[in-house]
């Protein structure tokens, strides 16, 4: 089974800090900041390394400050042969 | 603008090295980015506004079609007057509700051309009315975007026509009352009975699979305009956070929850054999 890594920038100087992305995000890998930008906003940040780049969090996200990566590793498994005896 | 990035000073501010996984930040694994026709500056918009949601998912359809130098917007009067600030396609400002006679002298001037309008409630329901109605009933071939939040946004909020029944606004503190104040206004539905009117559609911006929807309609709505089949408008209903006095979750649990069961989402007319 193919991998699937992804990866999210987020704009800190633009985020608003709304909030919305975090029940976007499936994997909950979003929170807001304990500190705050150049505006007085306290920002989404990145938490966890779950996720699979599904880009809800940037579709939601009103200032579209989020860019998604997601890379699908297809590198193969080595194969079991299992042999059937008749 | 800086030289400092905003990773150098996300770095600065939390005292920790940021670590992004350089094999998956290329620009091949791109799954999701800006539109390049939203310029590229802060939006004044509330945190939480589904009028930047909208101008993101407008910007995202033109720049799929590739169509940047052949569409022209109107902005309306109300939170979205500077839209032309962040639309990077050519742009024209109406008067308070006249949004639609503007678009259609530009569509009769050059048919060529897409030509959206992009209105909230007060101004298309309420001073515009006689105008979108008239632009409906002529049959215009014009995509409308309207954005229906049921409230005076820019004005601090004041009731108006989409207020829904009960509602507390400035000017309704005890709730909209019906028998004083009248029965909220289905534009939409009023609409899609005239002749003239291709497709009306009615979405939201608050989950990431009705941005996905909304998306889809607004690429249908230019698609029919450029068949020539007469007037569009997508409603796209969405929340207020700094009026509706809620935060940003709170306002699109009401969405959810009041907004949409009053307001239901999907396909009110679609053309004949489509």
């Amino acid at each position: 089974m193919a991998k699937v890594m992804g990866e999210i920038i987020i704009d800190i100087e633009r985020c608003k800090g709304c909030e919305l992305c975090f029940d976007a995000c499936p994997k909950e890998a979003i929170q807001l900041s304990d500190t705050i930008n150049s505006k007085g906003y306290q920002f989404a940040i990145k938490v966890n390394d779950l996720c699979n780049g599904c880009a809800s969090c940037a579709l939601v996200c009103p200032d579209a400050v989020i860019t998604v990566y997601r890379k699908v590793d297809k590198t193969k498994r080595p194969v079991k042969v299992i042999e059937i005896e008749d | 603008m800086s030289e400092r990035t905003y990773v150098d000073i996300e770095a600065e501010l939390t005292d920790q090295p940021i670590n992004f996984d350089e094999d998956i930040c290329l620009a091949e694994n791109v799954v999701y980015i800006k539109p390049q026709t939203l310029i590229d500056v802060p939006m004044h918009y509330c945190p939480g506004c589904g009028h930047s949601t909208a101008h993101k998912i407008l910007m995202e359809v033109v720049d799929e079609m590739g169509i940047q130098e052949e569409i022209i917007g109107v902005a309306p009067v109300g939170c979205s007057v500077f839209a032309y600030h962040y639309m990077n396609v050519d742009m024209q400002e109406a008067a308070h509700g006249r949004a639609c006679a503007v678009a259609t002298g530009i569509k009769r001037i050059m048919p060529e051309k897409y030509v959206f309008t992009y209105q909230g409630d007060g101004d298309l329901a309420a001073i515009g009315t006689a105008e979108t109605v008239h632009a409906a009933n002529r049959g215009e071939n014009i995509l409308v975007v309207f954005i229906n939040n049921g409230i005076y946004g820019m004005t601090s909020g004041q009731m108006a026509p989409t207020t829904l029944p009960g509602m507390v606004t400035t000017t309704s503190p005890y709730g909209r009352d019906v028998k004083t104040q009248g029965y909220p206004l289905y534009i939409s539905n009023l609409l899609a009975n005239l002749p003239g009117v291709a497709y009306v559609s009615r979405h939201s911006v608050h989950t990431p699979n009705n941005v996905r929807k909304a998306k889809k309609s607004i690429a249908k709505a230019l698609e029919y305009q450029k068949q020539g089949l007469g007037f569009c408008m997508v409603e796209i209903v969405t929340n207020c956070p700094s009026n509706w006095k809620m935060t940003p979750k709170q306002s699109n649990q009401f969405v959810e929850e009041k907004m949409i069961p009053f307001y239901p989402l999907g396909d009110i007319k679609v053309p004949e054999g489509k």
